[in-house]
């Protein structure tokens, strides 16, 4: 088998997946990158997209994140997320409904603050709908 | 001396509270463990967020412009003191040593000159500092947590929090809450959170993992620190939120546990006054009877 890597994917609530890895595919800030084993230390953020996680040279299955931070060293890739899914457990209603409620939440906002949080959301549910699109 | 008809009323009553006191503690039991679970879930998060920031925060320490959430105002003048309680009572002193601990502090910084703002979460605690310092409290939550707590709930506090940092209604946050040590244990805890105390602790592991590496940046490191801090807000309150549901419910499993024991006793007692009385009571009537037949 080939060099891995430590991958963490941990979100608020619980540690969802720590396991060696050949690769993972982080959609970072300034674009998607790929982590192998020995990457130069590397702090980022993450905008809303999907991870793929790569075993025995193809993907072994791929996450939604809506956003958070990355962390890459030699050995390990730790992503914190705000919130993640299976990319396979995400299905057209549930998106749609979250992205019309994003919408309406938008139109809603009256305060500056509100008006922010009501972007990210429709930001991540229109993440969303583009990956299982 | 009471009848023993009231006796027997009372010993029934004692009885039916030490079943409801006991029924309690189990239900504390089983919302202790799954609320132990949750806090210890939540803790690679911290940790890990704890690491990042340590890293980021030992670059931008001291540079001029370091965000305001890391370096503060500049100013202590306005404190906001976040009183973290739970919503319902009988968990023994649980809600009143949080407090006591935050009327301390706000009668501290009130001598000392200092504008005290307070944000409850938990409305015993509201309940409680109503009494002495209605006007400081600006606003307060009730219902966090009630099935089981999500991090949208302690996203909402602390998006509150900002929101008044970035107006600049204060200048010091601190949150007060109880920290989870051991089921029949916890310790009240005063924590800043605005400006964010970098801990020592996080630095001190990052050592012994060999020479400090050079990380790359992407945006930038400001970037990311604008972005980070927040999140750790929230993460901080999220942490103490966990840590005060799972104390809690300790503190109630321990009062129960208290209570039932109380009534138990106090039963014995009651009994035992029932049957002396009930034997005192034959034994009159024993004598009244021989005394009578005597006579004749």
């Amino acid at each position: 088998m080939a060099e891995t890597l430590e991958f963490e994917l941990v979100s608020p609530e619980k540690l969802l997946v720590s396991e060696p890895v050949e690769m993972v595919v982080v959609p970072g800030a300034e674009g998607n990158f790929g982590a192998l084993p020995r990457h130069a230390p590397m702090l980022t953020t993450v905008r809303p997209g999907v991870l793929d996680i790569y075993k025995g040279g193809k993907v072994e299955s791929r996450i939604f994140v809506a956003g958070g931070f990355a962390e890459v060293n030699e050995e390990r890739c730790t992503v914190l997320a705000e919130e993640a899914v299976r990319l396979e457990q995400l299905t057209g209603d549930v998106v749609e409904k979250r992205l019309q409620a994003a919408r309406d939440a938008s139109q809603e906002a009256d305060t500056p603050a509100e008006k922010a949080q009501a972007q990210r959301q429709l930001a991540i549910a229109e993440a969303m709908r583009a990956a299982i699109a | 001396m009471p009848s023993l008809k009231d006796l027997r009323g009372r010993i029934a009553s004692v009885k039916s509270t030490q079943k409801i006191t006991s029924a309690m503690k189990m239900v504390a039991a089983s919302k202790l463990r799954r609320a132990q679970e949750a806090a210890e879930a939540g803790r690679p998060y911290a940790e890990r967020m704890g690491r990042m920031l340590g890293n980021l925060a030992g670059s931008v320490a001291g540079l001029p412009g370091s965000p305001k959430l890391l370096s503060g105002t500049g100013k202590s003048d306005v404190h906001l003191v976040v009183v973290m309680t739970a919503d319902r009572g009988l968990c023994g002193g649980f809600n009143g040593s949080i407090v006591r601990s935050a009327r301390i502090m706000i009668n501290e910084l009130v001598a000392e000159g200092k504008q005290v703002k307070v944000l409850c979460v938990g409305r015993k605690g509201r309940d409680a500092l109503k009494r002495d310092h209605a006007k400081l409290i600006i606003d307060s939550y009730e219902g966090v947590g009630r099935r089981g707590l999500s991090f949208a709930e302690a996203d909402e506090i602390a998006t509150r929090v900002l929101t008044m940092f970035d107006a600049g209604e204060f200048d010091v946050c601190t949150i007060i809450y109880n920290k989870f040590k051991s089921a029949i244990s916890q310790v009240v805890t005063r924590q800043q959170l605005i400006p964010f105390a970098v801990p020592q602790a996080a630095n001190a592991n990052e050592a012994p993992a060999g020479p400090k590496a050079m990380y790359e940046y992407e945006p930038s490191e400001e970037g990311i620190l604008a972005e980070l801090l927040p999140r750790n807000v929230a993460m901080q309150i999220f942490s103490a939120l966990l840590e005060n549901a799972a104390s809690e419910q300790g503190a109630r499993m321990a009062a129960m546990d208290n209570a039932t024991r109380n009534a138990g006793e106090m039963i014995n007692k009651l009994t035992l006054t029932y049957n002396r009385t009930r034997q005192a009571m034959i034994t009159k009537e024993l004598i009244e009877i021989i005394s009578g037949a005597e006579a004749l």
